[in-house]
């Protein structure tokens, strides 16, 4: 699985944007972490902003002994994402970060009118847990180096992630 | 497919200790009352994790990262040791509110005696520089990099010098 590499984006990468978009950029962030909920607004005017031109791929780097709720909201961003509610439920949690209790996320897979029980099941069961690691500790080897972090066509972008600094690094890159 | 590219030009990268040098001894507090001496843990790598100060921003992010890929250098029996010029009880704070679970050193007294030591010390403003030397278990330099100040290293340059290390180092 390709989950790790910055090169390819496999079909296990939740992905914005079409695939042949000139700029590619990766996120590994975590729904608890107040610069990630920062750092979401920034890239939904990105994507605004850039349109056909930017591919978005979100990935997971809960860091979970700093945000104890990062590790299940990941799992019910995966559990939506198995019913085809990803970015919903990311959506969700980015604008809900103070309420990532489960019962909170319960919450919003009702309110995106999922199937609850299958999605409680699943997050009871941590059925999603591995896949979580695996974008976890495909990040730290690629140079994720907390969060948010972001990679511009496969670099990572070290700069401040404010629009116009990531703007002007995605027009760099070729956008 | 690096990502490391910033660190070469870094002013303080000169002067650090490079691979293939012995890592010189040290004992500093780990907390209030107690202390640890790397010549203890012979016999087991040892990822030295120089930075500027508790609290800053970039540090948090960092450090945050290695504690929650702690099992990451456990895999390889290697010890992780957070140092700064930071004293006892910032240090203790610091850990706690952050839930580190490994130790932070206080080179607080001579202030960085040892950042001055491995050549990590920023007589400039009195702090250590955002360093790291993964030691192997016989006490010698096998990798280190200095990372410009605000620019958080990450630990895939650490993962990946330990896995270099010999095998009986990896794994003893």
């Amino acid at each position: 699985m390709n989950a790790s590499s910055l090169a390819t984006i496999d079909e296990t990468d939740h992905t914005q944007g079409p695939d042949d978009a000139p700029v590619t950029l990766i996120e590994y962030g975590d729904f608890e972490c107040p610069l990630c909920g920062q750092a979401y607004s920034i890239v939904e005017r990105l994507r605004r902003d850039y349109g056909d031109d930017l591919r978005f791929a979100f990935r997971h780097l809960p860091l979970n002994k700093v945000h104890p709720h990062a590790a299940q909201a990941a799992q019910a961003a995966e559990a939506a994402g198995a019913q085809d509610a990803f970015w919903a439920m990311h959506a969700a949690l980015f604008e809900h970060q103070r309420a990532l209790e489960y019962e909170d996320l319960k919450g919003y897979a009702e309110d995106l009118a999922l199937d609850t029980e299958r999605f409680a099941r699943e997050l009871d069961e941590r059925v999603y847990n591995k896949r979580v690691q695996v974008d976890l500790r495909g990040g730290v080897r690629a140079g994720a180096n907390g969060t948010p972090t972001f990679f511009i066509n496969g670099v990572r972008h070290d700069g401040d992630f404010d629009f116009d600094t990531l703007s002007q690094a995605i027009t760099k890159a070729g956008a | 497919m690096s990502t490391r590219q910033s660190t070469q030009t870094t002013p303080g990268a000169e002067s650090a200790l490079s691979p293939g040098e012995r890592a010189p001894d040290f004992n500093l507090a780990r907390s209030p009352d107690d202390s640890l001496s790397l010549g203890d843990l012979r016999g087991q790598p040892v990822v030295l994790v120089f930075y500027p100060a508790d609290w800053s921003p970039v540090c948090g992010g960092q450090l945050a990262l290695y504690n929650e890929i702690l099992e990451e250098f456990q895999r390889f029996d290697a010890r992780l040791l957070g140092i700064s010029v930071d004293g006892v009880w910032c240090h203790k704070a610091f850990a706690e509110d952050k839930n580190l679970e490994f130790d932070l050193l206080s080179d607080f007294e001579p202030k960085g005696e040892v950042a001055g030591a491995y050549g990590v010390y920023r007589d400039s403003d009195g702090v250590t520089e955002r360093a790291l030397f993964v030691i192997d278990g016989d006490g010698v330099i096998r990798w280190s990099t200095v990372s410009p100040i605000d620019v958080d290293p990450g630990a895939d340059g650490i993962l990946a010098a330990l896995e270099g290390l010999p095998e009986q180092e990896a794994t003893r």
